[in-house]
């Protein structure tokens, strides 16, 4: 018995799942959307969005902190510095629902219909949704899986209590004392960072020789440099074997040497798996990657009508690249040629300063057997970053030599994330040294570097 | 021990369900892994399925002829990897005939087994179902390995996409080697001009689309044609016949008719469809298929498949049984005058109980007639040509003509259909026996 009939179910409603709702509605597909929690998924409501917010409230803090401690450079002086963070965290939570209605809002003006519960599919063309006053059985033509991602759980450590995922840490009522974070990629160190500034003590335990392991040392060097420079100790190759709630330390292992660690929460942040757990995609028996989905270039699964797109189908487990496939998987359902071609998928850490890569990194390029040039470029030089008060980190260049095709762009520095637009549209425009130093970039602005790394790589550089 | 469920895998395009065709398991049954454990029949193939675990059968979801939904429960085994079956295949013990007499040789096993922990079809039939290709997105590689890298901006692949034009087969002539627009622009001029195909590479030439609305009796004709072929499974049977005979009689009558209409072969098939109703009741019938009703009339009303200006109509000679052969062409002149001119009325052109079509000259060695709804048959009449033909001691000229009788084979079995065929084939060949009395 079906209740509910449609061309397109959306199962979940992350930026993927609500981006393809939204497409697909546009497009004049029926489309029913199924989301468990709010609308917004991970990213609006326990992720992206709240982490932001976060770090903007520690960086004002801080900030003010510097100023009442007598260090600032500016001549700002204040005293009686304090954060009431469970008032800070009402406010995040403020930015979150007005961001997550604004989505509902979108999905309502798509035509698409909302179903809040959780979903079972049933088989290629039937889910269950288990909604608060009924089952509900919704038949479609066409199936999108877009549940996501959760934080992975260390066996050792187990969440609960003082041991803490990235979800419970954005929603602290009070800064701890001492905050101890297990894996040093870009989610520990945002939230590390921001809690160092709010005034924890905070200890990073990565197993990798260096933190931000995706990433060269060079990229993640100024980032580890202003860590300690805000007290955050970081051990490399440091192994987590348990943590004692009772005393509250952390045991770690260096090599042989077993060490402790004085930790109230401890925060896990080891990466991020599928979400796929009782939705029966299991027995659907389709192709995986490892613990991903496998899709075609159409974003389909091996089941034909069922797509997937997000963090399901793989890494990077980025928003925008959900959105993108959100967006690709509606124009195929409704019968819209388009391949998946994007060139280039730009990731951002919002670590202080903040990184942000796009493209291959050098070595990345170097396997592809090119001729490789790297033009790097120090933001000191730059008179908008001596403005504001920080000129740690550089923007990177990596072409080809002869043509001068970019092949990468890498930047870190304070503000430098919102270079990440600029990144991205040389290299899908498949931009070389000449397109970007030929661009008239505004003056005072941090952009101008990227422009400057592109003269360089020319062996024309003005202000180097 | 685990209970594992096997799911009717997607079977092919467009399917959604299929019907279990064959069970080759019981409950009890131990199977090893990519034993064949079911059959399914879709409406294009039937599909074996093979078990994608090993241990024994617990469940079976469903009986032979029973329909089940892609994705469905099929089988439900209990994971008996404690027993050694999946690790000592060799030493299975001898409890188990059921899976010894229906598992594959270790060498199939070994070529057919797949790392994928779901149930699936045979090789052949995964390769069709299945292409799947990894989305190449991974944010730090482009999407094309070096060599067979395409640089070009979003908006010149797209325009490149909706012209047809395969961009990896392209050089650019921008910086890097960058495809630009005018790249395109160049390539569709080339292709415009109709000189380029031979020297560019670009495989597709723009071409023009003339849309025409169809209407009235063309439209009408499209639909009862479809509908027709569509509803109806066609048999249709294909017979020589020596007309040479009935050819000479049809002279004879020529040279005799006075001031009568001339007559053609037509209503002399008529006469015969007139003489074989008389064995083949069944042939001249009227079906009703949402009624699950078939009607035949004591009359025989024949059906001319006629061309006009318009189109295909099919005008009726009524009551045939009660014509004489002139009569029957004076009424055939009359109707065809009627289409040509638009002035037939309703009553010419409904009501026939058989249709015969005939394409005179252009009539072909066979044809594949559509049947004209909601009559069981039609006669097509193929082209007369004078042949060669055995007699026993030589070679004769002969005039020979096929006909091609098509059948509605829900209620004609083919057996009927090709009975009425050689009937109508003795009747043409030996003419007199068309006006003898029963």
């Amino acid at each position: 018995m079906t209740d509910l009939s449609c061309n397109v179910l959306v199962i979940g409603a992350g930026p993927g799942g609500y981006v393809a709702a939204i497409r697909a509605g546009q497009l004049g597909l029926e489309t029913v959307i199924v989301e468990q929690s709010a609308h917004g998924g991970t990213c609006l409501n326990i992720g992206c969005i709240p982490s932001k917010a976060l770090i903007h409230a520690a960086e004002e803090f801080f900030a003010v902190r510097e100023a009442a401690e007598g260090h600032s450079k500016l001549g700002i002086r204040t005293s009686d510095v304090g954060i009431d963070l469970a008032k800070t965290v009402a406010w995040k939570d403020g930015v979150v629902r007005q961001l997550t209605g604004g989505v509902s809002g979108l999905l309502r003006k798509a035509g698409v219909r909302s179903v809040q519960g959780r979903a079972r599919i049933l088989d290629g063309k039937t889910a269950e949704v288990e909604t608060a006053e009924r089952l509900l059985r919704i038949s479609c033509r066409n199936m999108v899986i877009a549940t996501g991602s959760r934080p992975v759980e260390v066996p050792s450590l187990p969440f609960g209590g003082n041991i803490l995922s990235s979800t419970e840490a954005l929603s602290l009522t009070s800064v701890p004392e001492t905050l101890a974070i297990v894996g040093g990629g870009y989610i520990g160190l945002e939230i590390g960072t921001a809690y160092a500034k709010l005034g924890a003590k905070v200890s990073i335990f990565e197993a990798k020789p260096h933190i931000l392991p995706q990433y060269d040392e060079e990229l993640s060097r100024p980032v580890a440099a202003r860590l300690k420079a805000l007290g955050v100790t970081v051990h490399v190759e440091a192994v987590v074997e348990g943590y004692d709630a009772v005393r509250g330390v952390l045991r770690v292992r260096h090599g042989s040497t077993v060490t402790e660690s004085a930790a109230e929460k401890v925060l896990v942040t080891v990466g991020r798996q599928p979400a796929l757990e009782g939705l029966g995609v299991e027995q659907l028996g389709l192709d995986r990657d490892g613990r991903f989905i496998r899709t075609d270039e159409r974003g389909q699964t091996s089941m034909r009508g069922v797509y997937a797109i997000g963090d399901v189908t793989g890494e990077p487990m980025l928003a925008h690249r959900a959105m993108a496939q959100g967006e690709h998987v509606a124009e195929t359902m409704a019968g819209h040629s388009s391949g998946w071609d994007k060139r280039v998928i730009p990731a951002v850490c919002f670590t202080d300063p903040e990184l942000v890569v796009a493209g291959l990194l050098p070595d990345q390029a170097r396997e592809t057997g090119r001729d490789v040039g790297v033009a790097t470029y120090p933001l000191r030089a730059n008179g908008r970053a001596l403005t504001l008060e920080r000129t740690d980190g550089f923007v990177r260049v990596v072409f080809e030599q002869g043509s001068g095709l970019v092949l990468g762009l890498q930047a870190v520095g304070a503000g430098c994330s919102e270079l990440a637009g600029e990144f991205g549209l040389a290299l899908e425009m498949c931009a070389t040294l000449t397109d970007i130093a030929a661009t008239i970039h505004a003056h005072p602005t941090l952009g101008e570097t990227v422009q400057e790394a592109a003269l360089m790589g020319l062996g024309k550089a003005l202000h180097a | 021990m685990a209970i594992r469920t096997i799911r009717l895998p997607d079977v092919g395009e467009g399917v959604t369900e299929a019907e279990v065709a064959e069970i080759l398991v019981k409950p009890g049954d131990l199977v090893r892994e990519d034993d064949p454990i079911a059959a399914v029949m879709t409406d294009k193939a039937t599909v074996e399925i093979t078990s994608a675990y090993s241990g024994k059968v617990i469940w079976i979801g469903g009986e032979v002829g029973k329909t089940l939904a892609i994705g469905s429960d099929l089988i439900r085994i209990e994971d008996d990897t404690a027993a050694g079956l999946e690790k000592e295949p060799q030493v299975a013990p001898a409890a188990e005939p059921a899976a010894a007499a229906q598992s594959v040789t270790p060498v199939e096993s070994a070529m057919e087994t797949t790392p994928s922990p779901i149930p699936d079809v045979d090789t052949s039939t995964r390769k069709a179902a299945s292409a799947p290709q990894p989305m190449q997105h991974n944010s730090a590689i482009p999407p094309r390995a070096e060599g067979a890298s395409v640089l070009a901006s979003p908006a010149v692949r797209q325009r490149a996409r909706d012209g047809g034009i395969d961009l990896r087969q392209v050089s650019g002539s921008g910086p890097a080697g960058r495809i630009t627009h005018a790249d395109l622009d160049a390539l569709f001029q080339q292709a415009g001009q109709g000189g380029g195909a031979a020297t560019s590479s670009l495989r597709s030439q723009p071409e023009s689309v003339e849309t025409v609305k169809l209407a009235g009796l063309r439209r009408m004709i499209a639909r009862r044609m479809s509908e027709a072929n569509a509803s109806i499974p066609h048999i249709t049977v294909v017979e020589e016949v020596d007309v040479t005979e009935i050819e000479a009689l049809r002279v004879k009558l020529n040279e005799t008719r006075g001031d009568r209409p001339k007559l053609t072969l037509l209503p002399l098939i008529a006469a015969t469809l007139v003489k074989a109703k008389r064995s083949h009741p069944k042939i001249f019938a009227r079906y009703d298929d949402e009624a699950d009703e078939v009607h035949y009339s004591s009359a025989l009303h024949i059906g001319i498949a006629t061309m006009t200006e318009g189109g295909l109509m099919v005008p009726v000679l009524r009551n045939v049984q009660l014509l004489d052969l002139f009569e029957v062409a004076a009424e055939i002149g009359r109707l065809s005058e009627a289409c040509r001119t638009n002035k037939a009325k309703r009553e010419d052109l409904s009501g026939s109980t058989i249709t015969i079509t005939s394409l005179g000259p252009l009539g072909a060695i066979a044809t594949t007639p559509i049947i004209n709804k909601p009559e069981v048959a039609i006669l097509g009449i193929n082209r007369m040509a004078v042949r060669p033909s055995w007699n026993g001691t030589a070679f004769v000229p002969r005039t020979m003509m096929n006909i091609s009788a098509s059948f509605d084979h829900r209620v004609i079995d083919g057996w009927d259909a090709a009975v009425f065929v050689q009937t109508m084939k003795a009747l043409l060949e030996t003419p007199a026996m068309i006006f003898m009395k029963d």
